[in-house]
């Protein structure tokens, strides 16, 4: 009987064992995460020769400062003020002491230590959980000295995709076109600058109107449309060697071109007798191919990151839409059913969404929609604001904003402006001059 | 004989007949009863049942159910490619190699060990076998005895009885906290199946003794990176946390704790 008992009450004790109580979160805070970023330490003999070389008081500071902007800019990290730091950079670089970054609420911290050796500027850094007291990441880099601003570029791509999942859009370039003088009399160049506005030089002279830049999967190469003869023609420039040329020979006007994902083809409107249709060149053995063919108007063709699919916006329907086709030009399916009118598609290089501008009684609007149309999300409204541009890793859009003018025909700006997937942290892109159509590159350092 | 059985017969028919005739039901009419409702019986509780976010609770019975499969249904491992930091930058050649975080892979020898620990620490809280066959005679006499007492239950009792988990207020003012603490990676993708589930052993304090990622060693797997991320910041939400928000009493109850992170709600936006 007892035996019997036992049995019984042996079965029944893994019961109790196995109850654990489970809590399921599913929800978190969406503010930026506290970030320590200590100025990368230096040796008195580094600082001299880097002082030398670059004019800079302190490299490691600068570089620090470098990482520190990205991080902020990005929205999704709060660095912290410095004067708060109670462990010095050189002795941090080592061993932070973890109670003191935690006592500042940080929950990451960026060490490292900047070196002269060889002529060259060598850079190593440190990614800390501050909270589990362990290292995350460690890395050196070897460069230039005038790269520097490039390595601090790198480092927070590094520290973005530890921290966020994602690859980061730090060590990347933009193009645009940089407007000088009156409304009625820019002056437009094409121009590039570092996507924290550094770094900007013009490509062309503004001898003549250009607008449209969009930049190579290889960032070497941009398409942009000109003139030439009078007539709005796509253009093809070496970054590097400073090189343009005319695409194709088309006896009318060509416009809206863009890259193919892997840089062989361009992807453009041509337009003669009032109807426009896509084409497509190969910029190997320079074969056209027409890729629609309608009475109407098609434009702003856009590929997909697999090539599949091509987005595009046509007044087929009677109105502005956007449409996905096949990259053959079959299987042609309208995706916006909104109301308004729908331009400037341009596929995420995640490949999930669209972005598009919007105009609906009378105002612009930069949304993104899912692949198939549903899901369309309005991220920022405006008087004048187009042509959104995607960075590397599809988490922010940037774009452009006019403003309007007064009764004196004066107040006319064009600037840029970027703006997160999730339609917060808008922000203005400083540039030197006024900026329009801007282009985001891929990683540099991929 | 037989004019007994007869007198028997009619005296025993006569009585059945005066009985039948004072029976009340048979001199009035049926009572004309109302239509019956139904009423159901809801035993109130101070425990939750109530799930916090529909959406959220189903993803995640979702994946404990399809947990096993996941695991088979992974992609295979990609190619990892060098890092190339150094190929634009020089690469150089006496740089320290990177230091690897020290992975720290899940015994499953340990768990177990563990387990069973906790096993027997239940089994000796519950159950005392030397005692069992007093504790059966003892039943035996004292019946009358435990009758009464079964309406008193002690805390030792209410120990090995309240199997359950947090009340609703409870349950709630640990998510608040826990919600607040965690910031959920913004990179991270919103169509795959992430669930981070940490076990806590906890101080009486709410202070944390232990924490372990019960998928740990999907962590260091190549291609979870996403996962690797997720469970960082879970462990990092819990640390900042603590001491969490645990009820003052019942820390046996509560003493382990298994928290489940999914932002995929969130993510979906």
């Amino acid at each position: 009987m007892l035996f019997r008992y036992l049995f019984i009450l042996l079965i029944l004790l893994p019961l109790k064992a196995f109850a654990l109580i489970e809590v399921d979160i599913t929800r978190g805070n969406l503010s930026p995460l506290p970030v320590a970023v200590s100025p990368l330490s230096i040796d008195n003999e580094s600082k001299n020769n880097f002082k030398k070389i670059l004019k800079k008081e302190d490299l490691g500071s600068a570089i620090s400062a470098v990482v520190e902007n990205n991080l902020r800019q990005s929205g999704l990290f709060n660095p912290l003020d410095k004067n708060a730091f109670l462990q010095k950079a050189d002795i941090a670089n080592l061993k932070p002491r973890f109670e003191d970054w935690n006592l500042i609420k940080a929950q990451a911290l960026i060490t490292g230590k900047v070196t002269f050796v060889d002529e060259k500027l060598r850079v190593e850094f440190r990614l800390w959980d501050v909270l589990a007291g362990k290292e995350m990441m460690a890395l050196a880099f070897t460069t230039v000295p005038s790269n520097w601003r490039r390595v601090g570029h790198i480092i927070t791509d590094k520290v973005y995709e530890r921290l966020t999942g994602e690859k980061g859009y730090f060590d990347t370039r933009i193009i645009y076109v940089s407007e000088n003088g009156p409304k009625t009399n820019r002056i437009k160049k094409l121009a590039i600058m570092d996507q924290d506005g550094f770094n900007s030089k013009f490509l062309t002279l503004g001898n003549e109107l250009v607008l449209t830049p969009r930049f190579s999967p290889t960032n070497q190469m941009v398409t942009y449309l000109s003139y030439f003869r009078n007539l709005p023609r796509v253009y093809l420039l070496d970054i590097e060697t400073g090189l343009q040329e005319v695409v194709g020979d088309f006896p009318g006007m060509t416009f809206a071109p863009r890259f193919s994902p892997d840089g062989k083809k361009i992807i453009m409107s041509f337009a003669q007798d009032g109807n426009s249709d896509i084409y497509t060149m190969d910029l190997e053995n320079r074969i056209v191919e027409r890729i629609t063919n309608h009475p109407s108007i098609d434009t702003s063709p856009s590929y997909s990151p697999d090539a599949k699919y091509i987005t595009f916006n046509s007044d087929r329907s009677g109105y502005q839409q956007i449409y996905v086709m096949n990259s053959n030009g079959k299987n042609v399916k309208r995706i916006s059913f909104g109301n308004g009118l729908y331009g400037t598609p341009v596929w995420s290089p995640r490949g999930d969404l669209i972005a598009f501008t919007k105009l609906h009684k009378g105002k612009f609007y930069i949304g993104v929609m899912r692949t198939d149309g549903t899901g369309e999300r309005l991220l920022t409204e405006n008087f004048y604001q187009e042509a959104p541009s995607w960075s590397p890793n599809g988490r922010v859009l940037i774009f452009y904003r006019e403003t309007k003018t007064n009764s004196k025909g004066e107040g006319f700006s064009a600037k840029l402006w970027s703006i997160d997937l999730t339609g917060y942290n808008e922000k203005m892109v400083e540039t030197e001059t006024d900026a329009s159509d801007p282009s985001w590159s891929s990683l540099l350092s991929n | 004989m037989n004019r007994n059985i007869t007198i028997s017969f009619v005296l025993h028919t006569l009585l059945v007949i005066i009985t039948a005739m004072s029976l009340p039901f048979l001199a009035k009419k049926p009572i004309d009863l109302p239509p019956i409702v139904s009423v159901e019986l809801i035993q109130i509780s101070d425990k939750t049942n109530i799930p916090f976010a529909p959406k959220a609770k189903k993803i995640i019975e979702k994946i404990k159910e399809k947990e096993k499969k996941l695991v088979s249904e992974q992609a295979p491992p990609k190619m990892v490619k060098k890092e190339k930091e150094d190929a634009i930058p020089l690469p150089d050649e006496k740089i320290e190699k990177i230091k690897k975080i020290k992975e720290k892979k899940q015994n499953p020898e340990k768990v177990e060990t563990e387990i069973k620990q906790v096993s027997e620490f239940e089994k000796k809280e519950l159950f005392d076998t030397s005692s069992i066959a007093a504790l059966i005679d003892k039943s035996k006499v004292e019946s009358a005895k435990t009758d009464k007492k079964l309406d008193k239950i002690t805390q030792d009792q209410d120990k090995s009885i309240d199997f359950g988990g947090l009340s609703l207020s409870e349950e709630d003012a640990l998510k608040a906290q826990i919600f607040g603490c965690w910031s959920i990676p913004l990179g991270l993708p919103y169509n795959e199946n992430l669930l981070v589930r940490i076990k806590l052993q906890l101080k009486p304090d709410g202070s944390i003794m232990k924490s372990e990622i019960l998928d740990h060693a999907r962590m260091n797997r190549p291609g979870q990176g996403f996962y690797k991320v997720l469970a960082e910041s879970a462990l990092r939400a819990v640390k900042l946390c603590q001491p969490l928000r645990v009820p003052s009493s019942g820390y046996e109850k509560w003493k382990e704790l298994q928290l489940n992170f999914d932002a995929r709600e969130m993510l979906e936006g």
